[in-house]
């Protein structure tokens, strides 16, 4: 026992290969047998990989879902931000200049539009929820924007630790159910060429949630929505602290 | 040689998270901006310029397919070491401001795409016809 458990640790990113190459395997199957393509087999794949973080968190009492399982710690490494950025930034390979030209304005307001959108969303859930101090109603505002915008915001703007940690929270809830939710709505909000991909990604932001959730409805439109969702998270950290936070002290 | 593409990859993703960072300074923001999407302009430009061909042909070129081809098994990684146990933690309000959120910004996707033109539907229809 303690000999595997030392070879797999030893070699744990090529762990991660074989894991993750098994259950996407498993997936493909499953998609192809018991849904008769109906759902994409990544999308399968990154259900499966969500359900084995629960768990992992849940085990362990760690903040990085399954890659806390000694055994997968390889899945941290190939799943972390280097990783993704760098086989992100490869999708953009082929590309055409022209498709992104074309849908550069509307991504540009996406973004704005985004930020501002779900800050507001919840900002007023916030509200509702029986906030009445301004910092805290800007960071779980934030929240909603991104994971990363809340605790950014909250630190600048002072808010308690409490607030900053549900603020963390409501942003994980997005970047999920993004993930989850984008392959069932595609067909209906028209997510099927690059100009639509990148209002997508300028309006959801989570790059992991953009990400994956495009992965699962058509790898092709990938890069136009990684494009816009990756300066998402810094306009959002931008206006946070800022805008959002004075707009918000002056209207409570 | 596929290194060359690996190379190219990694020397846009470096200078792109660079400038990300310059630009976060210069904002005075405590984040990177579009340092990915800005590394991938910089691929763009490589892969459509004849003065590059040497790193985005032949070999070359599979090195870059290789990595943009693990994109979803690392995706798979990604969503693996994601923290839903704290997602489910946050209770209520967590929930809802994040349901919320991702529901109306579905909504608008629609509405947004329309505003830039109708370029790309004008594409698809064509096609189709």
């Amino acid at each position: 026992m303690e000999l595997i458990e030392s070879v797999f640790i030893r070699n744990n990113l090529i762990v991660a290969f074989a894991v993750v190459g098994i259950t996407i395997w498993v997936s493909y199957l499953a998609a192809d047998k018991l849904t008769h393509g109906r759902i994409h087999g990544s999308a399968i794949a990154i259900a499966l990989g969500l359900v084995a973080a629960y768990f992992g968190g849940v085990s362990t009492g760690g903040t990085r879902g399954a890659a806390d399982i000694a055994l997968l710690g390889g899945i941290g490494l190939m799943g972390g931000g280097m990783m993704r950025d760098f086989a992100i930034v490869a999708t953009a390979f082929g590309v055409q200049l022209g498709e992104l030209k074309k849908a550069g304005l509307a991504g540009v307001i996406s973004i704005f539009a985004g930020v501002v959108v779900s800050f507001v969303i919840g900002a007023a859930v916030a509200i509702l929820f029986g906030y009445t101090d301004p910092a805290a109603i800007t960071t779980i505002g934030a929240g909603a924007v991104t994971y990363i915008v809340g605790p950014v915001t909250g630190e600048a703007i002072g808010a308690s630790d409490a607030v900053i940690t549900l603020s963390v929270a409501a942003g994980l809830v997005k970047s999920i159910l993004v993930m989850i939710g984008t392959p069932m709505v595609a067909g209906a909000i028209r997510l099927n060429n690059p100009q639509s991909a990148m209002v997508f990604g300028g309006l959801m932001g989570t790059t992991s949630g953009v990400a994956a959730g495009l992965a699962a409805t058509d790898p092709k439109l990938v890069p136009y929505g990684a494009m816009t969702a990756t300066f998402y998270t810094g306009v959002g950290c931008l206006m946070g602290p800022s805008v959002l936070y004075f707009l918000v002290s002056a209207l409570v | 040689m596929i290194i060359y593409g690996v190379a190219l990859l990694s020397v846009s993703l470096i200078l792109g998270m660079l400038t990300g960072e310059a630009l976060g300074v210069i904002l005075g923001v405590d984040a990177n901006v579009g340092g990915v999407g800005i590394a991938m302009l910089f691929l763009v430009f490589a892969s459509n310029s004849a003065s590059f061909r040497a790193l985005t042909a032949g070999a070359a070129g599979e090195g870059i397919k290789f990595w943009s081809a693990m994109y979803i098994p690392i995706v798979v990684a990604m969503a693996a070491q994601q923290n839903v146990a704290a997602a489910t933690d946050g209770g209520m309000l967590a929930l809802i401001a994040g349901m919320a959120a991702v529901f109306v910004s579905f909504a608008l996707v629609p509405v947004i795409s329309r505003l830039g033109g109708s370029d790309s539907d004008a594409v698809s229809k064509r096609e189709t016809q």
